[in-house]
């Protein structure tokens, strides 16, 4: 405890990162069951420590205790004693500690529910903060504290940041509704409401998380989907990977309530006319839409063609997401297109390869066609981990077919002698599918199979013997060769369920064998003692069926093993021997059965079905963990038949708000920054057509030209003082336009604004700025107008909206962009130019005396000495008009500010060796003087 | 959706857990470690295990498991996506990742995954988004934030979560504008004991390294763009461009990133660049057995090969080697039955070569078969399967940057069956 603290003390603003690290390692090799009462107590010491440090005032100290802190809550370690110290920093300015402090918080909030109450106004406040990763970080940390009593105050703050003004507090809303929902899910009717709402917002930030809600709270409310349909399929390329996944596995399930089956009428899959089909993939295309009366939905068709270029997605789970869309939606022709998809997938980490194997085998089952041309794909590598392998072998088997079998065969045969003995059994059982399923190569597969017999390994062979009895037992007038081998080596093989596998084998084809059955029985009843029990079995049933078949040579035989088995260990074994003797011995107990001995003994059998694990896989949705695991999880959501006659479409359709055509150039208030909206398209998809269309003009006035950085400039009415000034045109009108939005940005909306210099129409006081606006994407955009937003002392008037910008595509969208830029004027343009006399501009100068002046000298190159050029440079550099000046090496100009009408007075003196004096003099001096640095700067240069 | 996070190193201690929701016992992870003991390998461990009320989902990476504890019905590639992305923040940030690594700056990795997700969902799992959050660690940094008690999370909303253009930070400047780009192909092979080719086929993946100024529009075409059968992109990539004119039109993220992965055309003949002679027998007595392999180019168009690696999983009962190497050296490992062979650069004229004698274990039947090559190679300024980049184009910014370009071949799984 002392050492602890007089360490303590040497912490100051240095020691930080060390002390930590030490203590990080101190912990790290005790294992929590381990932890006797020693450690215990040096954690109770540090802990104090801890608190110490937080309640110190030093803010490096507070914050090293809690990077200490969450370093012990990473390890699982228990640091909830500390509530109390912790709970006190959470109004901390510092930005890490506070961040420290939620963590801490989320972690112990319902252990400590009354502590934690501590901090909700906290919260409260914070979710009125200016800054958006502020009211969100608030939203997110109040929403994961798990106390019941707040669930008011949590319903209120997500009501209110689902209309927030930025989108990634919206989006923190929709996974606040989740948390409060596994919170209390009484609540659902309320959050229902939300989620309606955010299903419209048309931000792709907000677009993947509101689905996830839905998807958790209400994925029965499918009507809440309808209207915001075809907005998701179109938004759907531009959202982040995650709310992809999401989103294409919600459209699937709608999307089978909605459409009517693409699938062709027959629906019962038909192997070969389809394989048939994917060599012509078009025609095929072609001929379907002839034959069937069947048209698709367009929104159906909507949906296929938005997900279709999210295959090429580096992201595996979306890739997989849209292969099992198109499984389950997609006209069967058209679902091969996701292969090559998947088949790229198998290159990336282990267990991608796994989930993906899987989901293939369970396609290709149906649909070999479409997987047969990657078949090498599965090949399967010494180094592949086992449950890879076995995939890979169930996907060959599935794939195998008349023409590709005998190349199977043979990587098969590769195979066999694998090092991994479970793999190599089972290929065994692969080949043995493929001979069942492919009679043409089944006495192939025989004969392979028998030369296995004799290999060394146990497992192999008796796997071999297993898969043997399956085949024969499907043909076994030919093979009595085989069974004899087989007789033979059951003096080889120990493994328990290969000896079994021969024993009922011979039993059931003894008459085939008769000379051999009997000589097994005697082996078998010489060894039955020693034998497992599985064995011992199948030798009381080849007894049984040998007597009824041969009953001189085994009669005696038979009850020898009976006898056996009647004081076998096993009540198996017992009651089957019991049973047995009943039914075969005639005596006069046994009643009527015995008479059927022989039909119930010798009835023939269905030869066993081989067939895939993955046979009926499909009654879960593709890529879900359901499917994975084959069995329900929990929150699996079922898709659902298609229905027989589709539900009306018309429930999708939105209002579509005719854009106003406004082709006049749109007019102007006091116009600064200007947040345009535009509608407009994917990121994807602007290719590079350019097309100049509309032109609004808008005018900005300003009192005092500094440019304020973000906001643009703040700008302000004044009333013009009269004076003995009157404006005239301006001098000269720069060319130069400047970037308000660059395309890329803009998403194909580029935009340029120019300074006129003309009066405003609409008020004298406002400067007039013509934007340029572009449509460089391959869309149509519509409604451009100017968002409501401006900063506070700024007028704006705004020019209506654009109608439409056209280009010759006329993809329908509905997405609604939104731009903050802002214009940033040279000083220059925010003048009038006036006319006055000398008289009367040597009169104002008078007055703009003292700290209204200001002056500089400077170096003016050769050219701008004689008066044309000159008067040009300062044309272009600010608004001002020329005024008539009786000496020749002086120049003068005159303006007024466009909002005040502040007089401008601007004077340029030439002297001896191209030296020049300028000197301006006006009341707004921050202008002033920084034209007078403009000015420098034009009239220094050539 | 995604639970909790457990760290799991390879000798079965959980060293970090994290909870999304509401705090699961790490006793769930018991599961998954009897999973762990059963499998021979870790490797074998399946990657998706159900138990009473949790379904585990895990990943191996870099010898460290990373375990994930689900509750309800998610696609497993989601998980599976979003695990192999934390294993990648993490090498980003750190430059590796392992228990070490984790272990020493666990506040800022507990800090990261709390941005990562939000209630079990992708919250931000961009790299650039992530380091205008929390910023990574350099010395300089760490030195004046002991010194000024500053810190390495930045107060801002990053401007990329915000954009349409999320992986790119706004406001970057550099005084060298570059742009680099790596080429790099391997070739999936497996050739039968006759060294007739079963299966080959060549993935590449362009790597970039972009550090431009602003907001760089960027325009790259290849000179036979008709070989790429099957591309996926980084989402920066413009599918539309691609589609209709095959040239990959991309705002760059700032720094490192993949810039698209492809598949060669299937019907192109793979050129394989080595071939191997080998001979492996096990003497009929048992006790003992010869090994003799070479290694020499076959068409590798004038470049060298280097970085010749060979592998060999010997049968189990293989005790030791006594081998001689003509080039190179050699390693034997006898736990895990692997022989290493470094050749290094390939010399057409001097072929290596090693051939020595092989002991089993006493008594042990001869194995019955013969174990399989695995080889690495790496050929310097050549693309296998001949892609050849034609021009980078640069749109939207004024400067000129500097451009590069760089082909390297390596081999993938390429694996010979003795």
């Amino acid at each position: 405890m002392l050492s602890m603290s007089t360490n303590n003390s040497s912490y100051n603003d240095q020691g930080g990162a060390d002390s930590a690290v030490e203590i990080g390692q101190e912990t790290t090799p005790t294992s929590n069951s381990g932890a006797g009462f020693g450690l215990f107590s040096t954690d109770f010491k540090k802990n104090d420590d801890l608190k110490e440090m937080l309640e110190n005032n030093k803010e490096s100290l507070k914050l090293e205790a809690m990077k200490r802190i969450v370093g012990l809550i990473a390890k699982g370690k228990n640091a909830s004693e500390l509530f109390p110290a912790v709970v006190k920093n959470v109004a901390s300015k510092n930005i890490e500690l506070k961040k420290l402090v939620y963590v801490y918080l989320v972690r112990y909030a319902e252990e400590q529910q009354d502590l934690a109450l501590l901090s909700i106004s906290t919260f409260q406040r914070a979710l009125k903060d200016p800054n958006q990763l502020i009211r969100a970080s608030a939203l997110r940390v109040l929403s994961s504290i798990r106390v019941p009593i707040i669930i008011p105050i949590m319903m209120l703050a997500i009501k209110e940041a689902a209309s927030d003004m930025s989108p990634y507090v919206r989006k923190t809303s929709a996974h606040a509704i989740q948390k409060l929902y596994s919170l209390d899910p009484d609540q659902k009717e309320h959050l229902i409401e939300v989620i309606e709402k955010l299903l419209k917002d048309k931000s792709t930030l907000v677009a993947g998380s509101v689905v996830m809600a839905f998807e958790e709270v209400c994925p029965e409310r499918i009507d809440l989907i309808h209207k915001n349909y075809r907005k998701l399929c179109n938004l759907l390329v531009d959202v982040e990977e995650w709310g992809q996944v999401v989103i294409i596995s919600m459209l699937t399930r709608y999307a089978r309530t909605q459409f009517t089956s693409p699938w062709r009428e027959d629906g019962v899959f038909d192997e070969n006319s389809e394989r048939a089909f994917y060599e012509s993939d078009e025609e095929k295309t072609r001929d379907d839409t002839e034959i069937k009366p069947y048209t698709m939905d367009p929104d159906h068709r909507l949906l296929l063609r938005n997900t279709k270029p999210l295959l090429q997605s580096r992201n595996t789970a979306v890739v997989m997401s849209v292969a099992q869309l198109y499984w389950h939606l997609a006209p069967r022709n058209e679902v091969s297109i996701v292969t090559k998809s998947l088949v790229r997938l198998l290159r990336s980490h282990r267990e991608v390869q796994y989930i993906v194997l899987q989901n293939i085998a369970t396609m290709s089952i149906q649909r070999k066609g479409m997987f047969e041309p990657y078949m090498k794909s599965f090949y399967v590598r010494s180094t592949d981990a086992t449950h890879i392998k076995s995939l890979k072998l169930e996907i060959l088997t599935n794939l195998a077919n008349e023409a590709n079998i005998s190349t199977i065969l043979r990587e098969f045969q590769t195979y066999v002698k694998s090092q991994d003995k479970q793999f190599a059994a089972g290929t065994i059982q692969a080949i043995g599918r493929c001979a069942t399923n492919i009679s043409e190569v089944t006495d192939t597969c025989l004969n392979g199979l028998v030369l296995l017999l004799s290999n060394r390994d146990e497992t192999v062979v008796a796997e071999s013997v297993v898969v043997i009895k399956k085949l024969l037992q499907a043909q076994p007038s030919q093979h009595s060769d085989i069974i004899k081998h087989m007789a033979k080596l059951l003096d080889n093989i120990t493994v328990s369920m290969a000896r079994a596998s021969i024993l009922w084998l011979i039993g059931e084809y003894c008459e085939r064998v008769p000379k051999i059955a009997p000589d097994v029985l005697r082996k078998m009843a010489k060894s039955f003692t020693s034998e497992e029990d599985i064995v011992k079995l199948q030798t009381v049933n080849l007894a049984a069926k040998l007597y009824l078949t041969n009953s001189k040579q085994t009669k005696l035989l038979t009850q020898y093993i009976l006898n056996l088995g009647k004081y076998d260990q096993n009540y198996d074994i017992r009651d089957r021997t019991r049973f047995i003797r009943q039914l075969i011995v005639p005596n006069e107990k046994s009643g009527a059965l015995s008479k059927y001995a022989r039909r119930i003994l010798l009835a023939p059998k269905p030869a066993p079905v081989l067939e895939s694990a993955y046979k009926d896989r499909d009654r879960y949705q593709l890529g879900t963990l359901s499917h994975t695991i084959n069995t329900k999880a929990s929150g699996y959501l079922e898709l659902s038949d298609w229905p027989a006659v589709a539900p009306d479409q018309s429930v999708r359709n939105v209002e579509v708000i005719e854009p106003v055509k406004e082709w006049a150039p749109s007019l102007g208030k006091t116009g600064k920054s200007k947040p345009a909206k535009s509608s407009d398209d994917k990121f994807y998809s602007d290719s590079g057509e350019e097309e100049e269309d509309e032109k609004g003009s808008g005018t900005s006035s300003s009192n005092d030209g500094s440019s304020s950085s973000s906001a643009g400039l703040s700008l302000c009415l004044c009333v013009p003082p009269p004076g003995p000034v009157c404006v005239s045109g301006p001098a000269f009108v720069p060319e130069k336009s400047h970037n308000l939005l660059h395309r890329m940005t803009g998403k194909g909306l580029a935009a340029q604004y120019q300074f006129t210099r003309q009066p405003c129409l609409y008020q004298p006081n406002m400067v007039s700025v013509q934007i340029s606006l572009t449509n460089t994407s391959d869309h149509r955009l519509e409604q451009i107008h100017i968002g409501e937003r401006s900063p506070a002392g700024l007028k704006i008037h705004c020019f209506n909206t654009i109608g439409e910008s056209h280009c010759f595509s006329t993809l329908d969208d509905t997405k609604e962009d939104q731009f903050s830029v802002s214009i940033q004027p040279a000083v220059g343009d925010l003048f009038l130019a006036v006319t006055m006399t000398e008289q009367d501009f040597r009169k104002e100068q008078g007055k703009l005396q003292g700290m209204n002046e200001c002056s500089a000298t400077i170096t003016v190159t050769a050219e701008n000495t004689s008066s044309q050029p000159l008067n040009r440079r300062v044309a272009a550099m600010a608004n001002v008009g020329v005024v008539p000046s009786g000496q020749d090496n002086v120049h003068r100009f005159a303006g007024k500010t466009a909002c005040s009408g502040a007089v401008l007075l601007v004077t340029v003196e030439l002297r001896e060796s191209s030296a020049a004096v300028i000197t301006i003099n006006t009341e707004k001096s921050v202008m002033g003087s920084m034209l007078l640095r403009d000015l420098k700067k034009s009239l220094a240069q050539a | 959706m995604i639970h909790s996070l457990f760290l799991v190193n390879p000798s079965g201690d959980i060293f970090l857990e994290k909870h999304w929701k509401s705090v699961v016992s790490r006793s769930v992870c018991d599961y998954f470690l009897e999973a762990r003991e059963k499998a021979l390998d870790p490797e074998d461990v399946p990657p998706v295990i159900s138990t009473p009320h949790h379904y585990l989902i895990s990943i191996y990476r870099d010898k460290l498991f990373f375990l994930s504890v689900i509750q309800t019905e998610v696609p497993p590639l989601f998980v599976i996506e979003f695990l192999h992305r934390v294993a990648e923040m993490i090498q980003d940030y750190f430059g590796e990742c392992s228990e070490t690594v984790i272990k020493d700056n666990v506040v800022m990795v507990y800090e990261l995954l709390e941005e990562m997700l939000d209630n079990g969902f992708p919250l931000a799992t961009e790299s650039n988004v992530l380091k205008e959050m929390i910023r990574p660690p350099t010395i300089l940094r760490s030195v004046v934030n002991t010194l000024t008690g500053s810190s390495n999370v930045g107060d801002k909303l990053p401007t990329g979560q915000l954009s349409t253009i999320p992986w790119r930070r706004a406001g970057v400047k550099y005084t060298n504008n570059e742009a680099y780009f790596d080429v790099v192909e391997e070739i999936d092979a497996i050739l039968d004991r006759t060294g007739t080719t079963v299966f080959a086929e060549i993935q590449g993946v362009v790597e970039a390294c972009v550090k431009l100024s602003g907001m760089p529009d960027l325009t790259l075409s290849f000179m036979n763009p008709r070989l790429l059968d099957d591309v996926s992109f980084h989402p920066c990539v413009r599918y539309k461009r691609w589609e209709s004119e095959r040239v990959l039109s991309f705002i760059p993220p700032d720094g490192n990133f993949t810039l698209m992965t492809y598949h060669v055309n299937a019907q192109n003949l793979v050129a394989i660049p080595v071939y191997v002679k080998h001979s492996i027998n096990f003497f009929e007595s048992g006790s003992g057995g010869r090994l003799d392999l070479t290694v020499g180019p076959k068409q590798t168009m004038g470049k060298t090969v280097e970085g010749v690696l060979v592998t060999v999983h010997m049968p189990k009962t293989v005790l030791s080697v006594s081998l001689n190497a003509t080039q190179g050296s050699y390693t034997y490992d006898n736990a895990t039955k692997v022989l290493v062979w470094d050749i290094g650069k390939l010399n057409p004229q001097k072929l290596p070569n090693l051939r020595g004698s092989l002991s089993l274990q006493t008594g042990a039947p001869k194995p019955e078969e013969n174990p399989s090559l695995n080889i690495d190679l790496k050929i310097q300024q050549l693309a296998i399967s001949g892609l050849k980049v034609n021009r980078l184009d640069m749109f939207g910014e004024k400067y000129k940057p500097f451009k590069g370009v760089k082909y390297i071949t390596k081999a993938g799984k390429f694996q010979v069956r003795m």
